[in-house]
């Protein structure tokens, strides 16, 4: 029993951390939110970094590292509410291209996937993911996505798709954070895009939900983390009745009930992370605590956010707005609060 | 060594376990078996237990073996904990000390008090009871006026004042105090953190009855009560740090371990698989409180390996203790609310022939907002202390 980050995976995060800084401040997401793009300069720092290509495999070009990993690293974008599509290639693309690549136990491993891997890893890949329970929803990160891997059931079996970009039309659609980037894609299923299909598929897309509510989960804390942070420092700047309002109790109370559903949904978040990674068996038991902690207390810390900076924080020039957005987006995606509370208590009720 | 993330117990932290789970299945009394531990035959019951479990070493696990304990790390505690609860084993009617007290005399005490009062406190041949709130000082703790005057003549203190909300006080052999030593001295300094024989001359203990009835808790009153030197935990004036020791541990790690509540949600979750055969669509609608319960239960088990890794890496608790104690006890709360939602209108049954494990359990847990530190002071302390928020 050892539940702590390494001291490598620790420094590799500040590192991180140190760049996204630099690189991600609010005038770059503003610059994001009037011109989303998925491959900037920031994306090509992140692949050399080697961010971008963590969790795919070594053979491909990659870290070959697991969601453990993975998850400080993703906090800290949410921390800077990173504009690209961290999570969507890294986080969800990647680790299920590394399973069909390990899955060709009886040939060589699909050109096009070991093709894909290899170009997340170089940073000349950014893909969006769909999500096999919501399948007419619009899929984040698709407009402008070079790769789509999409899940279809064809009577009742489900397939795995993969299309690069060009190889069907997408039609944008708005999100309230345009950085999301939202896209419908109009595609049909065929034989040139057949990845692969029956129980193997049912298996990844199942992990791949998990690892999305994990990963997702992650970009969540760091999102409450920052909007905590901007709300602690203009409480003790912000005067009235002749003191910081951060002074009265009754704001104190609000800042220190969004820290502490934060402190709590931190370990639950790393813990699933390496549950998912053990392929432990109660790893999506985890993955739905991790996901319902984690949007109660980004949706906590906004909602206080919001409260303590007032009027202003309803602006469009308090940079706040950018972090709520992103919040609120992601507390619904891959299965909101609610929707993971109840997939858990089926399961624990399974267990009896 | 660089260490990667675990979760896994180690195969001794297993076979621990399985040694602690056979002793238990052995020895423990069956679940709710012995009367409550606020009666006078409840204490004594309970007493009895404890000397039993003190006898084969399972009592203080984690302490060293010269005062009782096996020497065991803290996620070995951890695992016992787990066990004690799954066999439902009896409260600890010796929780003030064992897992308030004592933490603070192994760093605070001398050897002679630790060889006195550590093995006795173990085998609950000696209860505590904690001394420090009084009428007009509850959230306001450095606002205690209970005074012990010097007395170089007899080599100690002589105390006087009042003391109230002692737990276990109506029936506990000793105090452990915090009185003001130097009444010229700004709040926070001039106390002092005194260890009191109850039967010492001049105290005099006045039982209060509780929500439920029983007396839990007990008003106590000081007339001139003399306290010898070699009574007083730490140093004369630094009262306020070592009873900040105790308070850490009664936040923190050792008062409330997770698995109380990872068995209080299980049994929450069976409570419901019942209720939902009988009653599908009023359980249905205890369906999201149910599953937030039991994710509230498995996040403080994970928060608290979390805290326990760092402090076995060499870090400390410090104000998260605070957070720890306001996510614990609306964790209880949130347990047994969601149990009463299922039982509706059979919730309100108690008394004698009745057992209600779930409305007693409800009593017990609406005390924790309060006790130990009300949660508004809890949440003061997160915000000043990990937020940088100023002091109003």
């Amino acid at each position: 029993m050892h539940f702590a980050f390494s001291d490598q995976q620790l420094e590799f995060r500040d590192a991180v951390r140190q760049v996204l800084a630099k690189e991600c401040t609010t005038d770059d997401l503003r610059a994001a939110v009037d011109a989303p793009s998925a491959r900037t300069p920031r994306w090509a720092t992140l692949a050399e970094l080697g961010v971008v290509g963590l969790t795919v495999p070594e053979a491909h070009g990659g870290f070959g590292l697991g969601l453990v990993d993975l998850v400080a690293l993703v906090e800290e974008a949410g921390r800077v509410a990173l504009p690209e599509p961290l999570v969507e290639t890294t986080g969800l693309a990647a680790p299920l291209l590394a399973e069909l690549a390990a899955d060709g136990s009886d040939g060589e491993a699909d050109p096009r996937v070991t093709g894909w891997l290899g170009g997340i890893a170089k940073g000349g890949v950014a893909a969006a993911v769909g999500d096999a329970g919501r399948p007419t929803a619009p899929i984040a990160g698709a407009d402008g996505a070079d790769l789509l891997l999409l899940v279809t059931d064809v009577s009742g079996r489900l397939e795995l798709h993969g299309l690069d970009a060009g190889a069907c039309p997408v039609t944008p659609v708005a999100s309230l954070d345009p950085t999301r980037r939202l896209g419908a894609p109009a595609w049909e299923p065929s034989p040139a895009t057949l990845l692969a299909y029956g129980p193997r598929v049912d298996a990844m897309v199942d992990r791949t939900a998990d690892r999305a509510a994990v990963v997702v989960g992650a970009e969540l804390l760091g999102l409450a983390d920052a909007m905590i942070t901007m709300t602690a420092s203009y409480a003790r700047d912000r005067q009235q009745f002749g003191k910081p309002i951060g002074s009265f109790q009754a704001v104190k109370h609000l800042v220190a009930g969004a820290q502490v559903l934060l402190e709590f949904a931190r370990p639950v978040v790393y813990g699933a992370a390496w549950a998912l990674d053990e392929r432990a068996p109660d790893a999506t038991r985890a993955a739905s605590v991790a996901k319902a902690y984690a949007s109660e207390a980004a949706l906590e810390a906004a909602r206080v956010a919001l409260q303590v900076h007032g009027a202003i924080g309803y602006t469009w020039e308090c940079d706040l707005h950018l972090f709520l957005k992103r919040s609120w987006a992601l507390a619904e995606s891959w299965g909101s609060a609610g929707d993971h509370r109840a997939r858990l208590l089926s399961s624990l009720l399974d267990g009896r | 060594m660089d260490r990667p993330m675990d979760l896994h117990y180690s195969d001794a932290q297993e076979a621990f376990r399985a040694e602690a789970r056979a002793w238990l299945a052995g020895h423990a009394p069956a679940p709710r078996s012995l009367p409550s531990l606020d009666t006078a035959d409840g204490f004594e019951a309970h007493r009895a237990w404890e000397a039993e479990m003190y006898a084969d070493r399972w009592s203080v696990v984690s302490w060293p073996e010269a005062f009782g304990g096996r020497g065991v790390g803290i996620i070995e505690w951890l695992v016992f904990e787990e066990e004690y609860w799954r066999a439902q084993a009896p409260l600890r009617v010796s929780q003030n000390g064992v897992f308030l007290l004592a933490p603070t005399m192994f760093e605070f005490g001398t050897d002679a008090q630790k060889a006195r009062f550590l093995p006795p406190m173990a085998s609950a041949a000696e209860i505590w009871c904690q001394g420090w709130s009084e009428p007009d000082a509850g959230s306001d703790l450095a606002g205690i006026r209970s005074r012990a005057r010097r007395s170089d003549a007899e080599g100690g203190w002589v105390l006087s004042g009042q003391k109230t909300w002692a737990s276990r006080g109506a029936f506990a052999e000793w105090c452990f105090g915090l009185f003001r030593t130097d009444p010229e001295a700004e709040r926070h300094r001039g106390l002092t953190y005194f260890l009191i024989d109850m039967a010492t001359p001049g105290v005099t203990v006045r039982p209060i009855p509780q929500i439920d009835g029983e007396t839990g808790f007990a008003e106590l009153f000081f007339e001139d009560v003399f306290v010898a030197d070699d009574l007083v935990l730490g140093q004369v004036g630094h009262g306020w740090n070592v009873a900040m020791a105790t308070a850490g541990s009664e936040r923190g790690l050792s008062l409330r371990s997770p698995a109380r509540y990872s068995r209080a949600a299980d049994r929450l979750v069976d409570l419901y698989a019942d209720r939902l055969a009988v009653d599908p669509a009023r359980a249905a609608r205890s369906a999201d409180a149910v599953a937030r319960a039991w994710m509230d239960a498995e996040a403080y088990r994970l928060n608290t390996l979390w805290t326990a890794t760092r402090v076995l890496d060499g870090g400390s608790v410090g104000p998260e203790a605070s957070a720890n104690k306001i996510h614990w006890s609306e964790t209880d709360l949130a347990i047994h609310r969601a149990a009463l939602d299922l039982l509706g209108p059979e919730a309100e049954l108690h008394g004698d022939g009745v057992d209600a494990p779930w409305l007693d359990g409800y009593l017990f847990a609406l005390a924790g907002p309060i006790y130990a530190g009300t949660n508004e002071i809890q949440r003061n302390v997160v915000a000043e202390r990990m937020l940088g928020l100023p002091r109003g």
